[in-house]
């Protein structure tokens, strides 16, 4: 569509970039696959316009999971898992977050601190 | 009954203790196999409301939610906490709490109110709310509603592709096929889940061989799962579970704000997902806490939209024959599709897991969802036989995927899939299974022979394949794994062993999948990598006269099954049995001899008609006739009448005709009749009228009996044969065209004409 802004991979590179000529190259990476904060932004905002904000929320965190490794995005999941934080760890993760620039994932980490430790489900 | 006794009071049966022989012959049927379970509130085995359920309530105070469903804020568990917080519009809250239900729930069948005014009340209401209101709407409504309130105008499809073996090449081979019939979803699994990566691959490969823009997913552990859709290699996930009690989540390892993050860690990964829920899955953890089934789906529901998912699989899903056992279970399973659409999510729609024995009621269970349309009727159609199906057998299953395209066809509705024929199977299912094993040796992994490759090819299912290496496909598994292998590395393989153009369509996908565009609502990419959603394809079905339609091209595609027949088709088939008998030998004279019985034929028969329904050749019928006729001591003449195709006005012509006045009357599709020259055109002697199932001896004995009237005796009737089979269905389109050809040829006012007996016997 004409008018649509460039997409990008996650590593800055154009989309239209992405060719069977650059994969004979060796030119290509995993980080060449990756979506763009950017995009997943531009989605949140079509979410928001199609009555879901709650879409749109998810893929604002997302665009903030972006910066995380693979490993790190598997071991916050795993500690918000039941029974395997403390409240104190959960508020230790979620802090560390806010201060790396994910605020919304640091205030859901936050807000299961919270509701884990009046429901048993901390360690 | 039971007071019918013998003289000396004993039973008549012969079976005592047992119920009749209808009794028996009634539990002897195959939907006897199934359970059907008492409602039980306090087990959680009751559909749609439980007097344990609460009385919908939402309480605001400064901006939050601090009772919700009859639940104090200090009470919530840990799935009213996230939904409170999170899942409800606090502006459409009052209204949509202070709609009375009935209300609400015309409003959902209602034409005239549209989509996004159901989805903006919807956000408002509680769980409870929805699940009241969804309780009032009866099956035609619930249709109604669905047709509605999807998301996507354009309703879709997804297949399951596995196998007992986690073979790859019959992976390929399978997933091209589930590709070419158009499904858009292929979902794989395994029976050993090491095996998982290579599956991965083989069905990526398989997909891309198949057709365009295919999404893919792997379902296992979710760990292994995430880690192959950050590799590239699976393009969407569906098996993130969520459970209506906060226990059984708990027990299920997970809690609201662990699916919350891993929801967002599959989009942060450009990968779609759906969220997995549905009736029966606390039910069977013994943790329904006394709820209906409805009320737990709906927390579910109201948890899915609140964490940000575009969208759920539900309709029961593994729990489908528990909601199926109870009453109204059907109507649940189908509510629960359609609160997913009015949360303004994305419905894979169920019928995924067989839930009956009963031919009749699993399809029962399925088509009112096919007919209104959902933006996935299956949330895994099985693609594959039933035993390889490795998440269980499927509702519908490869045995049923003729069955679907006539359904398809039947009721002129877009069910997602399409025809393909006989030699593009084949030619897909080799491109694949030889694609793969091309991959499979480029990268190290196994080398697979030739007569592996054509044995997949050709396999209805991994039986067909005998035995095979598989510790292999464990160690290309393990290869694939731990040698971090990505979709680029699969592209390349595909690229340097000469499949340039799947290289590129997989390099295709992975371009569109980085615009986003699909991870919307209802998103799947078209043929032509397209994206299709809430956002790009909304249904706008208003009424009559709106919403989705297929288009001319789709309804010819739908329509043009392979078993479709017309009346050139079965001229053709008829010219194959034509022979040089049966040629005119001048105007047929009336009959002097007493022993003179006329055969009267159809106007096609020696022309354009050549075989009978029975598939008896049309002179072989005519040579016992004459036979028959012979052995009682009368002689056949055969005589074509050109007037008319009515096999009375034929036989009685015939009769009138012969020296005997008894006459036989044929027609080219096999009926057949005794006549007399005294009776009235529509009456007979005797009559064989079910073509299909008169056999050689049959048409003797009718000639020997018309000898015996023609003598003036009173013989035994032929009668019948009687069959409990569908002839009707079977033989009624070619009886159609086999009369086209006949009154191709009647010409008012022609004379009988008399036919050789040359070579007849």
């Amino acid at each position: 569509m004409t008018g649509e802004p460039m997409v990008r991979a996650l590593s800055g590179r154009e989309v239209g970039e992405l060719t069977l000529e650059a994969v004979r190259g060796g030119e290509l990476s995993v980080a060449d696959l990756r979506i763009h904060p950017e995009t997943l932004e531009r989605q949140a905002a079509v979410a928001t316009a199609h009555a879901n904000p709650q879409l749109a929320e998810n893929l604002r965190r997302a665009a903030e999971l972006t910066r995380l490794p693979d490993e790190e995005v598997l071991a916050i999941y795993d500690a918000l898992r039941p029974g395997r934080s403390t409240p104190e760890q959960l508020t230790g993760l979620a802090a560390d977050l806010a201060e790396r620039g994910l605020p919304r994932c640091a205030a859901l980490l936050a807000e299961a601190a919270e509701v884990y430790a009046r429901r048993g489900l901390s360690a | 009954m039971a007071s019918q006794t013998g003289p000396r009071d004993e039973p008549l049966t012969s079976t005592a203790g047992q119920p009749v022989g209808r009794v028996r012959f009634m539990d002897a049927q195959r939907v006897n196999l199934d359970g059907f379970a008492k409602e039980e509130p306090g087990l959680g085995l009751i559909a749609l409301r439980s007097p344990n359920d609460p009385e919908p309530g939402l309480v605001i105070s400064a901006g939050r939610v601090v009772e919700l469903d009859g639940v104090a804020e200090d009470s919530f568990d840990a799935i009213d906490a996230y939904i409170a917080r999170h899942g409800i519009d606090l502006e459409a809250a009052g209204e949509a709490m202070g709609l009375s239900d009935v209300e609400f729930a015309r409003r959902l069948v209602s034409p005239d109110v549209p989509r996004a005014e159901i989805v903006r009340l919807s956000a408002g209401a509680t769980p409870a709310k929805l699940a009241r209101v969804l309780a009032l709407l009866r099956p035609a409504e619930l249709g109604q509603a669905m047709t509605k309130l999807r998301a996507r105008r354009t309703p879709s499809n997804q297949a399951h592709v596995t196998n007992r073996l986690d073979d790859p090449l019959l992976l390929a081979a399978d997933s091209a096929t589930a590709a070419a019939f158009g499904f858009r979803e292929i979902e794989t699994t395994v029976p050993v889940l090491a095996d998982a990566p290579s599956n991965a691959v083989a069905c990526l490969i398989g997909a891309a061989v198949g057709a365009q823009g295919v999404l893919f997913q792997c379902s296992v552990e979710e760990a292994l799962e995430l880690e192959l859709g950050m590799r590239g290699l699976t393009s969407y996930a569906e098996t993130v579970s969520l459970y209506g009690t906060e226990q059984v989540f708990v027990d299920g390892d997970d809690t609201p704000w662990s699916k919350a993050f891993l929801t967002s860690a599959y989009a942060s990964r450009g990968m779609k997902m759906r969220v997995s829920s549905g009736a029966g899955a606390e039910v069977l953890m013994a943790g329904a806490e006394g709820k209906s089934m409805l009320y737990l789906e709906a927390r579910c529901v109201a948890l899915a939209r609140a964490i940000g998912a575009q969208g759920v699989q539900n309709g029961g899903i593994d729990g489908a024959s528990v909601a199926a056992s109870v009453p109204r279970g059907l109507r649940e399973l189908m509510a629960e599709n359609l609160m997913v659409m009015m949360r303004n999510l994305e419905s894979c729609s169920g019928n995924d897991a067989l839930m009956s024995e009963s031919d009749m009621r699993r399809t029962s269970r399925t088509l009112p969802i096919v007919l209104a349309g959902s933006d996935f009727m299956f949330s895994g159609f099985g693609s594959i036989q039933r035993y390889d199906n490795m998440f269980g057998p499927s509702n519908f299953n490869a045995e049923d995927i003729d069955d679907f395209l006539a359904m398809q066809r039947d009721w002129g509705i877009d069910g997602g899939l399409r025809t393909v024929p006989a030699e593009r199977i084949e030619a897909l299912r080799r491109n694949a299974a030889q694609a793969c094993r091309s991959v499979y040796r480029h990268l190290g992994l196994v080398d697979f022979t030739d007569e592996h490759v054509e044995l997949a090819v050709d396999a209805a299912g991994s039986k067909d394949l005998g035995e095979t290496d598989t510790l292999a496909v464990v160690s290309a598994a393990q290869a694939i794994r731990e040698g971090g292998l990505t979709v680029l590395d699969v592209v390349a393989a595909l690229d340097e062993t000469g499949y340039e153009d799947e290289a590129e369509r997989i390099m295709a996908m992975t371009r569109a999948r980085l615009a986003g565009d699909y991870l919307q609502t209802s998103a799947i990419f078209d043929e032509a990598l397209g994206v299709l959603s809430l956002v790009t394809d909304p249904n706008d079905y208003a009424g009559p006269g709106t919403g989705y339609e297929p288009s001319a091209q789709r309804l010819r595609e739908i329509n043009a099954i392979r078993q479709e027949r017309g009346v050139e088709d079965l001229r053709a088939e008829q010219a194959r049995f034509a022979t040089s008998l049966l040629e005119p030998a001048g105007q047929a004279p009336s009959g002097q001899d007493p022993r003179d019985v006329v055969i009267g034929v159809s106007p096609a028969v020696g022309r354009d008609v050549w075989r009978c329904l029975s598939g008896m050749t049309v002179t072989a019928v005519l040579a016992e006739l004459l036979a028959g006729l012979e052995e009682e001591g009368c002689i056949g003449r055969l005589v074509r009448f050109n007037d008319t195709v009515d096999l009375g006005r034929i036989g009685l012509a015939a009769a009138r005709l012969a020296g005997s006045g008894i006459g036989i009357g044929l027609q080219g599709k096999g009926t057949a009749l005794i006549h007399r020259r005294d009776l009235a055109p529509l009456a007979n002697l005797e009559l064989y009228s079910v073509a299909p199932s008169v056999t050689p001896e049959l048409y003797r004995l009718l000639g020997a009996n018309a000898a015996r009237h023609a003598r003036g005796g009173t013989p035994d009737p032929a009668r019948n044969p009687y069959s409990d089979e569908a002839i009707e269905a079977r033989y009624h389109t070619t009886v159609i065209a086999l009369m086209a050809l006949e009154r191709a040829w009647v010409k008012p006012g022609a004379a009988p004409e008399e036919l050789s007996q040359k070579g007849l016997r």
